[in-house]
């Protein structure tokens, strides 16, 4: 229904632009209802500010259906706040309770500066895919699509490795901002793919650099990222761009 | 008013694109290097076409609003892909999806563009498995297909429910390797502002960059736009929230004439409207309405709950008005008859604006089948409801997790309440055979394009023609152009039309920072997309068309006296951005309502209530309707109309029946 019954403190972080120090802002706010989404609550929230000749807040978002990545909130310490599997534009008010604080930040990652409010710079993402997340093969060089038949449970992972949607939850809630989920989920698919065989080791190796060139710490296997994850990326991928990485050593320069 | 060329290659219309492929000029690659090119969006349609071009040798410089070009709105699609493959030998074929489409289309598409479609689909599926796109597979590791509305065959190739997230993705990973290889300069957070046009040829655009504010010119041989729909017109859509008409609207005013605009497609089934904050509209998929009765009470204003009220008492109307369909007709037809039921007062929930998908009668259905295979014998209700409950669940898990979390209740226990919404839109700027617009150098791909699905879309096609023009028709088509521009140097930046195109755009933002109204630009698109959707949305007539037209024209004066936008325009200004996309909004939505009065007739998804049959369904005005209305933007915002005459001359023109 269009009014509702929370009062809500929210703290938020503003901050003019990357060159400029910001800090978080207390608003109130009134009869929201249980039923919107959280981005709709901070909708109400700018409406209110805009009508005060106040500059609103500015946050990523786009689809507001979980898919597009866009969305990318800190809320009370966890990244696309308290429920599991749901980025932020799929939570709703009813999962916080009436009188309720709740401390909205950017993510935060060396690798990922913040451009104004909540908004982080995130084309890190795309530079490591630029480096190798991709099979080279130009429009008009397929065969015919059944010439190659790929067992169901291999593409059945490599399509639980694509479900990645690129938010960066995983780096914004490790410990030591780092990409290795992200960037193994992509690894993975390729490399569970017949398609993925012939760059699969000189892949893993310009995605890792290029990972580390922009400044994502390592992975210490705590799991926060696999925990946070909104759609389910499994730690496995890790494992696996590991094992390639390794194995990439011990092929030979000719063979990469 | 004139008539329009479209560029049809002479010829048999099998043999049209073959013979088009094989006599278009070519393009040597020295020359390639040093042709640049601009593509604008990097959803399907741009992004395939912009790594396609760059493959090739062409310079490319690939523009999108937001931060990266993996988030445009294609990834949001979920059902999937259409090709006719005819892998399950069911006898799809080439023919086969080309009739469907223009079958589908109610008639109204071009008959030359629709076949190519058909054509090349297959390529596409090929190209997208070979670079890693996980489609679904059988056991045998072959491809997997499934139903869609409007076919008879099964030719949709599907990733779960997010086709359109992985065609994009593997899209996105085409461009961004020759970006990596430096063969493609990304802008991202860019907005195109205006359209350069030197000597009435297209050269380049103005971005503004959404970061610092900036406005930058860009050169470019021949500019690319595959900037996606413009659903956003009645502010609460299954689009984005950045989805928006801007750049095809920049374009229109530059001189290319926009095509069908009042051809919008609603979607019967989503989530209904929970209160006056809602910001958009979340799609359940079509595949529900296989298991899924639609009702209403048959009781006016009841407002008991579903469960309390008996099966006689149940009006399932879509079974009712069309035996032999049922609750699968397509798309057009069932949002009518939703809309129809609620405006009679039959409508359910709190708001009335609701009916009932209800998965009761399937469920047990699938329960005693289950209970059959184990043995059970004469099982009571409630093993079934249990049993079958597992069934639903596989199948369509995900899609009820989803409607829970919306709207906090469970489906699997009441009925689903949904309610039809603005999904897509078939028109667009009009283009020639060549996806070229009436400006020349100047291009329109995918959804931003009219020419594929004339005035009703069926389900799995958007992600086909938007792949098919951005991966296997623009980069052949383009060349055509080109060919004819290897002699031209690129244009510095400083010529004057540069700078006055430039100071066009910064005096639209000045303009706007400047007005220090009262009320905020969502308060603006709210208010247009309630007109919008109350008198050019699913049904409409020539008294309401004529009052809207009216009350936008009112609206975009008081917007333009009364707006409020926040901060300057050298920052990142959010605000600043909504109120060019409402503006641009605002001239559309009125042009959309002169397109729906002048065109006479009822046809897919433009229903005048005046053009109807007894029954109540839409009807064709073949005799003075079958044409494209292609409207040329004149100076004070006015249109002009043009017709594209549309000749069928291998399908038989008949009326659609579903009953």
């Amino acid at each position: 229904m269009s009014t509702g019954n929370m009062n809500l403190t929210l703290k938020v972080w503003r901050q003019k632009n990357n060159k400029t120090k910001g800090a978080l802002v207390d608003y109130k706010l009134s009869d929201i209802s249980p039923d919107m989404s959280f981005l709709e609550m901070f909708d109400v929230l700018n409406e209110q500010l805009i009508n005060k000749s106040e500059e609103p807040i500015v946050f990523d978002h786009d689809c507001r259906e979980g898919i597009c990545g866009s969305c990318s909130m800190f809320i009370n310490g966890r990244p696309h706040g308290p429920k599991d599997l749901v980025t932020t534009c799929q939570l709703h008010m009813r999962s916080f309770k009436d009188g309720d604080t709740i401390v909205v930040e950017p993510w935060r990652a060396k690798a990922f500066p913040v451009i104004k409010d909540l908004t982080v710079d995130r084309t890190a993402f795309d530079r490591v895919i630029a480096a190798g997340g991709f099979i080279s093969v130009n429009t008009g060089n397929a065969q015919d699509a059944n010439a190659l038949p790929i067992p169901k449970n291999q593409a059945d992972a490599a399509f639980e490795a694509a479900a990645c949607i690129g938010c960066g939850a995983c780096v914004a809630t490790c410990k030591n901002a780092s990409a290795m989920l992200f960037v193994s989920a992509k690894i993975s698919q390729l490399a569970l793919l017949p398609q993925g065989q012939p760059e699969r080791y000189r892949r893993v190796q310009s995605m890792v650099a290029q990972m580390d060139a922009e400044g994502f710490g390592n992975c210490t296997n705590t799991g926060a990222c696999e925990a946070e994850c909104p759609k389910g990326i499994s730690l496995e991928n890790i494992a696996r761009m590991n094992r390639d990485f390794y194995a990439a050593k011990f092929v030979s320069e000719e063979d990469i | 008013m004139s008539e329009l060329n479209s560029n049809i290659p002479e010829g048999e219309l099998t043999q049209k694109w073959t013979k088009f492929k094989s006599s278009v000029p070519l393009v040597n690659p020295s020359n390639k290097r040093s042709i640049e090119v601009i593509v604008v969006g990097s959803g399907l349609a741009g992004a395939s076409a912009a790594a396609t071009l760059a493959e090739m040798g062409y310079k490319v410089k690939c523009f999108c609003f937001q931060d990266s070009p993996r988030r445009a709105h294609s990834i949001a699609a979920q059902g999937g892909i259409n090709a006719a493959k005819n892998y399950q030998n069911d006898g799809d074929s080439t023919y086969r999806l080309f009739y469907d489409t223009i079958k589908g289309g109610d008639y109204r598409s071009r008959e030359a563009n629709v076949h190519r479609l058909a054509e090349v689909s297959a390529n596409i599926i090929d190209q997208c498995v070979a670079q890693g796109v996980p489609l679904a597979r059988e056991y045998g590791g072959l491809l997997d297909n499934r139903s869609f509305g409007g076919t008879q065959v099964q030719r949709t190739f599907y990733a779960a429910g997010q086709t359109g997230q992985q065609l994009l993705l593997g899209a996105y990973s085409a461009l961004e390797r020759q970006i990596g290889m430096g063969k493609v300069e990304m802008y991202t957070r860019h907005e195109m502002l205006e359209v350069v046009k030197i000597d009435g040829k297209a050269r380049g655009i103005i971005a503004r960059n959404l970061i610092t504010g900036e406005l930058e010119r860009h050169f470019g041989h021949a500019v690319v736009l595959g900037t996606g729909g413009y659903g956003n017109v009645f502010y609460l859509s299954t689009n984005a929230m950045g989805s928006n008409v801007t750049a095809a609207w920049k374009a229109h005013k530059q001189g290319a004439y926009f095509a069908n605009p009042c051809y919008t497609q609603i979607h019967p089934t989503c989530i209904p409207v929970s209160g006056d904050h809602q910001s958009k509209l979340t799609l359940m998929s079509e595949s529900l309405r296989n298991d899924g009765r639609i009702w209403v009470p048959k009781k006016k204003d009841d407002t008991r709950k579903a469960s309390e009220i008996p099966e006689d008492e149940r009006d399932y109307y879509l079974e009712r008005r069309y035996p032999a369909f049922g609750n699968l007709v397509p798309r057009d037809v069932a949002s009518r008859a939703a809309k129809e039921r609620c405006d009679a007062g039959y409508g359910v929930g709190a708001s009335k604006l609701a009916v009932y998908l209800d998965f009761k009668a399937n469920t047990e259905r699938y329960g005693r089948i289950e209970a059959s295979k184990s043995g059970i014998h004469n099982p009571d209700k409630e093993t079934c409801m249990r049993l079958g409950t597992e069934v639903i669940k596989e199948k369509y898990g995900n899609l009820f997790d989803m409607y829970a979390q919306i709207t906090g209740e469970n489906p699997y226990e009441t009925p689903m309440r949904i309610y039809p919404a603005v999904h897509y839109t078939m028109g667009g700027l009009w283009v020639d055979y060549n996806l070229m617009t009436t400006v020349p150098g100047l291009y329109c791909a995918g959804e931003a394009n009219f020419s594929d699905h004339g005035a009703n879309r069926l389900g799995a096609s958007a992600l086909m023609q938007g792949l098919a023009d951005g991966y296997f028709v623009l980069p052949y088509t383009i060349g055509q152009y080109l060919s004819k521009e290897i002699s031209v140097k690129a244009i510095p930046t400083d010529h004057p039309a540069f700078a006055e195109a430039e100071a066009k755009a910064k005096g639209i933002l000045d303009t706007l920072i400047n007005i220090r109204g009262t009320k905020s630009v969502d308060h603006f698109h709210k208010r247009l997309g309630h007109i919008m959707w109350e008198k050019c949305g699913m049904a409409r007539n020539e008294k309401g068309l004529n009052e809207a037209i009216l009350e936008i024209r009112a609206l975009r004066e008081e917007f333009w006296r009364d707006v409020r936008v926040p901060g300057t325009s050298d920052e990142l200004n959010t605000e600043l951005e909504k109120a060019g996309r409402v503006a641009d909004f605002i001239e559309l939505g009125e042009l959309m309502c002169i397109d729906a009065l002048n065109r006479n007739e009822s046809c897919g998804g433009h229903f005048r209530e005046e053009y109807q049959t007894e029954e109540g369904e839409a009807m064709r005005d073949d005799e003075n309707y079958a044409y494209v209305a292609a409207w040329e933007f004149k100076e004070g915002v006015n249109f002009e109309l043009h017709k594209e005459e549309l000749k069928f001359e291998n399908i038989k023109v008949a009326q659609r029946s579903y009953k």
